[in-house]
Parts: structure tokens; C-alpha cells; sequence
């Protein structure tokens, strides 16, 4: 049996972990795992190995295991994950300059798979209601993963002119949400009481970590050059989310919000970065159609199934909607009651009197 | 105050061949300073018999149900409304399971941020009562606005905030139970509340992009090619079309091939007589325009109260795009030319409407 070598970068982190276990339970992969930490979560069969991607080794590691796949998923999506913007910026677009100078000079390596986001297309009040691959921004996403990507996107670009023969795809990934996911917007809507932009609504987009292994798969199976928009068909508000959640939402007016986010920064509590505020105010949505079209992908879960997965992994919170649709049900049938016309005029006749 | 009075006799007529006579007028060259007190002197007398009427109206109020109202704010807000007029659409059951649905997020909004149960429970009745009662529009022409498919509705725009694309939406759930699907500008969605609102029942950016996803979805899109430019016009300048932008929009119908449909709308220039100005203030607000009317800023919110004109909305017939040739949505020359048909249509239907029209207020 023929053994294909994968190198999948970023195993540490909860989908560079999810995926390697995916494709190191099937026998005909031979599934290599880097990163700089240990793996925290399951990864099945994967070797791991210690490497940093911003070091040259990494040439050599592809070169010497005969790698034909390149899965790069080690991109860091928040400062907390890492301590400091400054780090992670370098573990970004250092380590994927690296990686992708290993892919040029390796002659083993065929087929390249790089992770983006969502994040490539900012977030304005300009923006259209769903963004395909040819849009780019309207507004210049300032900071955060968001423009770390699309200097990971312009290497990748570069790299696939330089080297035609190379399969290359790009996967621009929605937020993930899922049971447990561990991330910077996760974090923000799982705070006991969450502070949102008030007198916005922003259309959230989701992709459940299932569904971003199985759009992995399918471009590290097959060769589907180009980039890709990855997400759910569907779209929650805010809001809407925070109900499902059971969260009460605190409205922060505009002004306040970078000073709030700041705090919730400083303190740990939550690292909302300003792309993604930007994100939580203006909303975004991707049209994913391409990638449908090209491989036949249909993500199983909709972004409220995904939340409502995000939501049975969480401790319930205060306002869960059961409880208080239930108590405004009580009120409203009570006001409303079978007994209003006799009860008003009652009351009317009482007062008068 | 002398003027009022010595035009009050004059002018008894068809003060509504304004419009028309205005651009006559122009010509003419005659003296704009002296015009514009006559024009709000009308507009003051025809004001002063609609508040006569108004009060006459309030008079049926139930007062009853006002003074008891500090008992059970609620109940009382809900009878009152009922007594009003206003449709409940739904027992006390189905309102508080509603309410349920609201609070834990059960409802669905689609990919421009829709929301349909919002718009049809909440919005469109109190639209409808102000469509009806307060505008008392008039439709003509229903039978132009397709029962199906995709097209897009063409209509003019006035009177210092968006009431007309509001009242344009009602009158058309009303006639065919759609909801047409309103392009606005960016500025909409940069300002908190109405941008969310807008989202809500159903705005979106006014970019080829969302056009052409709502057409092809067979959507009813409502566009307002004027923009900014009709909504702040001048009280002088009311009932005169501005220019047509670009002409996008033509462009967006040829694409997709769907029928154009122009929409005249009159009485929305009159809510707001705007008489100047204050662009530094605008640019210190941000805003395209900050308009001084016969009542705002003086009374504050109260000044905000839209005058009680009588509408007009006429649905003119469909221009088809389908017969155009291929490439027709990238020929400038085309698109100008259909972009101006348009224009001429809305323009010639206003002035024919103006002169049915008794009066402003009538």
C-alpha cells in the first residue's frame, strides 16, 4: 500500500488537532504533526513533532518524510492565545513565510492547503450583505487575524506564481463555533453579561469545527485549487445569539466601545480585537457557493445548530429563554387574559367612583 | 403677516400647479425672494384647516381609557391601541407566545438581516395605520407591481427623512402581500438604531452586488436613485427630480432581465418643508444635511411630527429590460437612455398627479 506523508501545522490548537486525528485514523496516511507546544487535545495516531515553522528545520523535516500535503492550520487567531500582539504577528506571517519557502525548494510537496478567515473582508457598514471570493474589503481590516491573513493570502498568492505545478487552496473559514470551542468570540459570548454595540445587530456567520475538518479533508484529498469561502448557509443576529445563549446583552454606546474592549483586554476577560468588533457591530456574511460547487460540500450543522452545539457545551446562562419567555408569557397572558373585558370595565368603574 | 392674508384669496384654486408652473416660472426669471413667502403662506392656511380637522377628530378619543391607564399600563396600551385601530393581528395567546419567540431568539433572519415576522407583526400595522390615516395615500396602478418574480420599483424620493420608502413598503404588502426589499445608503448603516431597524425589515446596502443577489433571489427591490439629493431638497425644489445617480439600477434590471417598474409619489415632499439649510452643521454631525423646517428645531422632537399631506402613489407601467440587447447592461449609452426614460416618466407622472390633487392637505 502506497503511503502518503501529511504535514499539518498547528496541532496544538483545537482544529489542528481535530483534523490530524480525523485523517490519522485512516491507514493510508502517514500523518505528521508540528508544533512548538505539546498537543493539548486528542490527536489519534499523529506523530508529533516539536518543530517551530520559523525555523529553516522545517525544510528539512518536509524534504526528509517525503511530505506531498501541506495543511497549514498554525496561524494564531488572538493575541491571548499566544501573549502579545508583537508574538503573534510573528508566528503568523514568519512562520508561514517559512513554511511556504520549505514548500518552494521542497520536490516532494504537491499540494499546499492554507487556512484563512473570514477576516480577509472586514467588517464595514459598506459592505455588501455577502461577500464571494473576488470582493475584497470595502474598509481594511486595521488589525487582528483579519490582516495577518491577508499577508498570509498575498505569500500564498506569490508562492503558487512561483510554483504553478503546486495544488494550492486557500480556505477562508468562518467563526468557528461548536461545543467547546475555544476561541476570542467564544469567549466573548459565553461572559456571564455581554457587552454589545448598542443600536447594532450584527449578522454572525458560523462553521462548526466538523464541518471545517470535512472542508479540510476534501481540498487535502483532492485537488481543488483557489480560495474558498467556508461557512454555514445561514446567518443569526447577535442578539439572537445572546438569546440562545441565555446572556443578557448591556448596550455600549459607540464611543465606549473601544475603551470597554480594552478593559475586557487588560483583564483577561475577553480579547475582542478591533476587526472583531467590527465584526459584532457591522456583521459579515460570506457566500460560500464556490466551494459547493466545486466539491459537492453541504455543511451538516447551520449556524444555529452550531451555536445551539456552542450553547449545550456551556453552563446555562441567567437569562435562558425558557425561564424568561415563560415569565413574559405569564405576564402578558395575565394582562391579556380571558377575564379583560369585565376586569377594565371593573377597574375603569372603580376609579371613577 | 400681511402677505398671508393677501394670498389666501389668490390662490384658492390648484395650489398644486406649483410644480408645474414653478419651472414657467423660472423662466420667466421672475424674483425667487418674493415667491417663497406666498408658497408657506399656502402651505400655513391649508396647515391651519387640516389641524381644525385634526381636533375635531381627537375629539372622539377615548379619554376614558387615558385616565385609567397609570392602573395597568399594558392591558390598558393594548385596548387603547384596539379601540384606535390598531390590528392586534392575533389573540392574547398567540401575542404571548410571540413575545416568547422574540425572547429566545426562535425566529429567522435571512442573509441581509431580514426579519419577516418582525416586519409583518410589528412594523406593517403601524405603517399601515399611518398610510391610511395619517397620509391617506391613495394607490393607483396596483395592478403594475408583479404578483411574481423579480423587478425592480423605481421611485422618487423626498422630504428630509425616508418616511416614503416606509409607507411605499406598507402600501405594497398591502396590495400583493409582498414585501419589497428597499436598497439604502451606507450612511444608513453606519448609524446605530436605523441601520439595525432598516436591516430588520429588510434594507440593504445599495450596491450592484445586493442588487443583483435580491433580483436573482426574485425578490421586489425598491430603489430611490435620487438619494440624499431628493430627501434634503428644498421646499422650492419640491416635486423636481434630481439626478439619477449613475444609472446603476438600470444596469442591475438589464443584468438580471427583469422589468422596471416607475412609482410617483406625491404628498412625501410636502411632510417636511425644508426652507434652508445649515451645511457646517451637517458636517459637524455628519449627516448629508441638516434641514431648519417651519417647525424643526424649533419644537425639537415635536417639530419631527410629519405634516399630514395627502399621498398619491402611482405603480406606472413596466419598462421591460428583456428585449435589450446582450451587453446592454455594460453600454453606457443604454443605460442612460433607460436611466432617463425612467426619470421622464416619474417626472411627467408627478406633475399629472400634482394637478388631481385638491389640495396639500386634502
Amino acid at each position: 500500500m502506497v503511503v502518503t506523508a501529511i504535514l499539518i501545522t498547528g496541532v496544538s490548537r483545537q482544529l489542528g488537532a481535530r483534523f490530524a486525528r480525523s485523517l490519522a485514523a485512516r491507514d493510508d496516511l502517514d500523518v505528521i504533526g508540528v508544533d512548538v507546544l505539546p498537543p493539548k487535545y486528542d490527536i489519534g495516531r499523529t506523530r508529533y513533532i516539536r518543530a517551530d515553522i520559523r525555523n529553516a528545520a522545517i525544510g528539512r523535516l518536509l524534504s526528509g518524510s517525503g511530505v506531498e500535503t501541506v495543511v497549514h492550520l498554525g496561524m494564531v487567531s488572538s493575541p491571548a492565545e499566544t501573549g502579545g500582539m508583537a508574538m503573534m504577528k510573528e508566528i503568523n506571517v514568519i512562520g508561514t513565510m517559512q513554511l511556504l519557502a520549505a514548500c518552494q525548494t521542497s520536490t516532494s510537496v504537491r499540494r499546499l492547503v492554507v487556512r484563512s478567515t473570514a477576516g480577509v473582508y472586514g467588517a464595514s457598514p459598506r459592505d455588501p450583505a455577502r461577500f464571494t471570493e473576488e470582493m475584497t474589503a470595502r474598509v481594511e481590516p486595521r488589525s487582528g487575524f483579519g490582516r495577518d491573513a491577508r499577508e498570509i493570502e498575498s505569500f500564498v498568492s506569490r508562492l503558487a506564481r512561483r510554483r504553478p505545478d503546486l495544488v494550492v487552496s486557500v480556505l477562508r473559514l468562518a467563526e468557528l463555533m461548536g461545543a467547546h470551542t475555544d476561541s476570542a468570540l467564544a469567549g466573548y459570548l459565553a461572559l456571564p453579561v455581554v457587552p454589545a454595540p448598542m443600536g447594532y445587530d450584527a449578522r454572525l456567520q458560523f462553521l462548526h469545527p466538523s464541518d471545517a475538518v470535512t472542508a479540510l479533508e476534501l481540498v487535502a484529498g483532492a485537488d481543488h485549487p483557489g480560495t474558498f469561502n467556508i461557512g454555514a448557509a445561514d446567518v443569526v443576529t447577535l442578539r439572537q445569539a445572546l438569546a440562545v445563549l441565555g446572556r443578557p446583552a448591556i448596550g455600549v454606546p459607540e464611543r465606549l466601545v473601544a475603551p470597554v474592549a480594552a478593559v475586557g483586554r487588560r483583564t483577561g476577560t475577553a480579547d475582542m480585537s478591533a476587526d472583531r468588533i467590527d465584526a459584532v457591530t457591522y456583521g459579515r456574511c460570506m457566500d460560500t457557493s464556490r466551494f459547493a460547487a466545486a466539491t459537492g460540500f453541504t455543511p451538516q450543522y447551520s449556524t444555529r445548530a452550531a451555536l445551539e452545539d456552542f450553547a449545550a457545551g456551556l453552563r446555562p446562562g441567567r437569562f435562558r429563554a425558557p425561564r424568561l419567555g415563560q415569565l413574559a408569557a405569564g405576564v402578558i397572558g395575565s394582562a391579556l387574559g380571558p377575564a379583560r373585558p369585565a376586569a377594565r370595565a371593573g377597574s375603569a368603574g372603580d376609579r371613577r367612583a | 403677516m400681511i402677505w398671508m392674508d393677501d394670498h389666501r384669496d389668490d390662490h384658492e384654486p390648484n395650489q398644486d400647479q406649483q410644480g408645474r408652473d414653478q419651472q414657467g416660472r423660472d423662466q420667466q426669471g421672475r424674483d425667487h425672494d418674493q415667491e417663497r413667502p406666498t408658497e408657506f403662506a399656502r402651505l400655513l392656511t391649508e396647515l391651519g384647516g387640516a389641524a381644525q380637522r385634526f381636533l375635531a377628530g381627537l375629539r372622539e378619543l377615548p379619554v376614558e381609557d387615558l385616565r385609567t391607564l397609570g392602573d395597568d399600563p399594558l392591558r390598558e396600551l393594548i385596548n387603547l391601541g384596539a379601540r384606535l385601530g390598531v390590528d392586534w393581528s392575533g389573540t392574547a395567546d398567540e401575542l404571548s407566545e410571540f413575545v416568547r419567540r422574540r425572547m429566545s431568539g426562535d425566529y429567522a433572519v435571512d442573509e441581509f438581516g431580514f426579519d419577516p415576522e418582525f416586519t409583518t407583526t410589528i412594523v406593517l400595522p403601524a405603517l399601515r395605520q399611518l398610510a391610511r390615516t395619517w397620509f391617506r395615500v391613495e394607490v393607483q396602478g396596483a395592478e403594475n407591481i408583479p404578483a411574481d418574480g423579480a423587478a425592480l420599483l423605481v421611485s422618487n424620493h423626498a422630504g428630509g427623512l425616508p418616511i416614503d420608502a416606509l409607507v411605499l413598503q406598507s402600501v405594497i404588502y398591502d396590495e400583493i402581500e409582498r414585501h419589497s426589499r428597499t436598497l439604502g445608503a451606507d450612511l444608513v448603516f453606519a448609524t446605530p438604531y436605523a441601520g439595525d431597524f432598516a436591516r430588520k425589515i429588510g434594507v440593504t446596502l445599495a450596491c450592484q452586488e445586493d442588487a443583483e443577489r435580491l433580483l436573482g433571489n426574485g425578490e421586489l427591490v425598491t430603489v430611490f436613485p435620487e438619494g440624499f439629493k431628493g430627501l434634503g431638497k428644498l421646499y422650492s425644489e419640491r416635486y423636481k427630480l434630481q439626478r439619477f445617480g449613475r444609472g446603476g439600477f438600470v444596469s442591475a434590471a438589464a443584468r438580471a432581465r427583469v422589468p422596471i417598474v416607475p412609482i410617483s409619489i406625491i404628498g412625501s415632499e410636502e411632510i417636511y418643508p425644508q426652507i434652508v439649510h445649515l451645511p457646517a452643521l451637517a458636517r459637524i454631525l455628519g449627516v448629508p444635511y441638516f434641514p431648519v423646517t417651519p417647525l424643526f428645531p424649533l419644537l425639537g422632537v415635536l417639530g419631527m411630527i410629519p405634516l399630514p399631506s395627502k399621498w398619491i402613489i402611482r405603480f406606472g407601467e413596466q419598462i421591460a429590460t428583456d428585449e435589450l440587447p446582450d451587453g446592454a447592461a455594460d453600454d453606457p449609452m443604454v443605460v442612460y437612455n433607460v436611466t432617463d426614460q425612467v426619470r421622464e416618466t416619474i417626472q411627467q407622472t408627478l406633475y399629472a398627479l400634482l394637478g388631481e390633487r385638491r389640495g396639500i392637505f386634502g
